[in-house]
């Protein structure tokens, strides 16, 4: 059963065209990620999916309802995180989530929604002197306190130390644990590779490719990446590298190849010698793992954080 | 200190929204020196300013002359001038700066310069007239007898207080609904709270309603000041001054409401506010009568809601006047308060 389902949603600001005939399917249960570089469109579809803007054309449906008026009900169930939220300065975290636990008919006490974030000690201090990290935790606490069945958060650690970060990981996990829904945006893949069952990964308003983190990178068809630049007079050229051993896909920024392999241990050496016979040698050589960022990079040819 | 369930009592979601602005306000202490503490010290100075004394004397100059010495002595004798005799250079330059109001030349008839378009001038010119005479020989065919009246209530400072309130109530009302508003707006926080569900009429209500409850220590400072140290009275009754400050609070959140329906910056907000409140410091009567206004520009003077409700206010305090003589000045308040309140929600930017 679907949590939310949206079908060919249009949205333009003038000529710009923010989502190109997007359509998705968030399962009940499931943390559902979108991973797209900044300006992709991720923003205006969650926003969209919140009632807090209108889609040009397409549907949307938010726990078998549609958004009608305020909302008021539907957003009861609903646990929002926006961007970036400034709270009063002056007010203390208790009295914030205080004042956002009297909006909902149902929900957590504020003392149960500040151990969640672990900001129990922080409970009489003003927002004004709290860490970016803290005033995020602060901001998912608001949209915890009403224990809702699907929570939104849109780049929910941008900008924040690791161990927030990882603070706010382990909060969204044990909510998903008890059967809630989540919908996160992101830019940073590992947040998507540790925290989605699902990620589609979005593009200029339209998505680009979905499935598991897992299925994402197989289908790169490699599971490694070497990385190498070269010093030398000789030269080499794509085809030269596509045709070695292990070789599924070439690609050269700035001077630096990026070659996706299948089987490191054939592929690594056939390249070194190859290398060698055109007398270059290889300078700032290093592997790793296929990562989401490598599967965007194949599909659109550019870097998450370039935007 | 660990949290214990039950610690945070949670109220509902209007008298939160309503807390928590009260909170803000007597949180920020400039807030409160600008609300408080600035209207008292305002009415404070410009009384000591504006206090009633018994006029200076005029300053005149009597050039040096064979006849100077006469002349000084009759001028000494008249009260309200202060003579100084003077060399006729020294004479023509203190009138042009302004250091003496009448110069008397050393002609030996006298000679008046004068600056007609000074009333201290003009009155000063009698004045020396008639010492001059009377030294000469003029007999007055009668001596008129004269009351002085310097009654309280028709000090400069007991004009200026009704003003002054009405400008705070102004003021305040448009500035602490239209900055907080806007600061929310930009901050993602209106959206927020839209989202998270905060019902739109509890989010304005709030701020109503904190506004209303601030009006009572506000204006009861600044009258409480102007009653028991300035002596300004109180005519009409209380709880008619109470009713019209209260509406006239309501028509200014209206503004406020309505300048900071659309802005998404601070810098935008101010622009509007300045617009709409600029001309109602000028044209309200705030420090001076709406009357030396000429007739042409009456109808707009009078329907600005600051002219109003100035005019409602003196009424009562000054001449405690009862309800039925206010219902114009009572009604337009109301229609401002009310249509840009309206208005307001019409055109309101959530996010």
């Amino acid at each position: 059963m679907s949590a939310l389902v949206c079908r060919n949603l249009t949205k333009r600001y003038g000529d710009v065209v923010a989502l190109n005939d997007l359509s998705l399917d968030v399962r009940r249960g499931e943390c559902f990620g979108m991973l797209g570089p900044n300006g992709a469109g991720k923003t205006t579809t969650v926003e969209i999916f919140e009632g807090l803007r209108q889609a040009d054309s397409g549907e949307v449906e938010v726990l078998g309802e549609r958004w009608k008026g305020d909302g008021l009900a539907l957003r009861a169930r609903l646990g929002i995180q926006l961007q970036e939220t400034k709270f009063p300065e002056k007010l203390t975290v208790a009295e914030v989530l205080t004042l956002f636990r009297s909006f909902y008919p149902r929900g957590l006490s504020v003392a149960e929604a500040l151990t969640l974030v672990s900001l129990d000690e922080k409970a009489g201090a003003q927002v004004r002197t709290l860490s970016g990290g803290q005033k995020q935790r602060l901001s998912l606490a608001c949209a915890l306190v009403g224990e809702p069945e699907m929570l939104f958060l849109d780049e929910p650690t941008t900008g924040l130390d690791p161990q927030s970060r990882r603070q706010t990981w382990d909060t969204v996990q044990a909510f998903k644990a008890r059967g809630r829904t989540v919908l996160l945006t992101t830019h940073y893949m590992e947040e998507a590779a540790q925290l989605c069952d699902r990620v589609a990964v979005v593009d200029h308003g339209r998505v680009i490719a979905l499935g598991t983190p897992r299925e994402l990178i197989a289908s790169l068809g490699a599971e490694h990446v070497v990385e190498f630049a070269v010093d030398g007079q000789g030269s080499m050229s794509d085809d030269e590298v596509r045709a070695l051993p292990g070789v599924e896909h070439v690609a050269r920024e700035d001077g630096v190849w990026r070659v996706t392999v299948r089987e490191m241990h054939h592929a690594v050496p056939a390249l070194l010698a190859a290398l060698a016979a055109r007398g270059l040698a290889p300078t700032e050589l290093t592997t790793h793992h296929a990562t989401l960022e490598d599967v965007f990079m194949s599909l659109t040819g550019r870097k998450l954080r370039d935007g | 200190m660990a949290s214990q369930p039950g610690q945070y009592k949670v109220r509902g979601a209007l008298t939160e929204l309503t807390l928590a602005r009260i909170r803000e306000l007597t949180r920020e202490p400039e807030a409160v020196f600008w609300v408080f503490v600035f209207p008292i010290v305002l009415a404070g100075i410009l009384s000591l300013a504006f206090r009633s004394r018994p006029p200076d004397p005029l300053p005149v100059g009597v050039a040096a002359g064979p006849q100077a010495a006469a002349r000084m002595s009759a001028l000494s004798s008249q009260s309200g001038l202060r003579p100084r005799l003077l060399s006729p250079e020294e004479a023509s330059q203190a009138l042009a700066r302004g250091h003496v109001v009448v110069v008397i030349a050393s002609d030996e008839t006298p000679n008046y310069a004068y600056d007609p378009t000074q009333p201290d001038s003009r009155t000063a010119l009698l004045l020396v007239d008639a010492a001059l005479q009377r030294a000469a020989g003029r007999i007055d065919p009668f001596a008129a007898t004269r009351a002085e009246v310097t009654e309280p209530g028709a000090r400069y400072v007991d004009f200026l207080v009704p003003g002054l309130l009405g400008m705070n109530l102004m003021g305040t009302g448009m500035w602490g609904i239209g900055f907080s508003l806007v600061v929310a707006r930009n901050g993602n926080l209106l959206k927020r709270l839209i989202a998270a569900p905060a019902r739109r009429s509890q989010l304005l209500g709030a701020q109503l309603i904190s506004r209303l409850l601030f009006l009572v220590p506000e204006a009861g400072a600044l009258l409480g000041f102007a009653h028991f140290v300035l002596g300004v009275p109180l005519r009409g009754s209380l709880a008619l001054l109470i009713a019209v400050s209260l509406l006239g609070a309501l028509a200014f959140s209206g503004l406020g409401l309505l300048t900071a329906a659309r802005p998404r910056t601070i810098e935008g907000v101010s622009g509007v506010m300045n617009l709409v409140m600029v001309p109602m410091w000028i044209f309200s009567g705030i420090f001076f009568s709406t009357e030396r206004f000429s007739a042409g520009m009456q109808p707009f003077v009078q329907a600005l809601p600051l002219t109003a409700l100035n005019d409602a206010l003196r009424s009562v305090m000054l001449e405690g006047v009862g309800l039925a003589p206010l219902l114009p000045d009572m009604a337009l308040l109301a229609a401002w308060g009310f249509v840009s309140f309206l208005v307001a929600l019409k055109i309101f930017r959530w996010q």
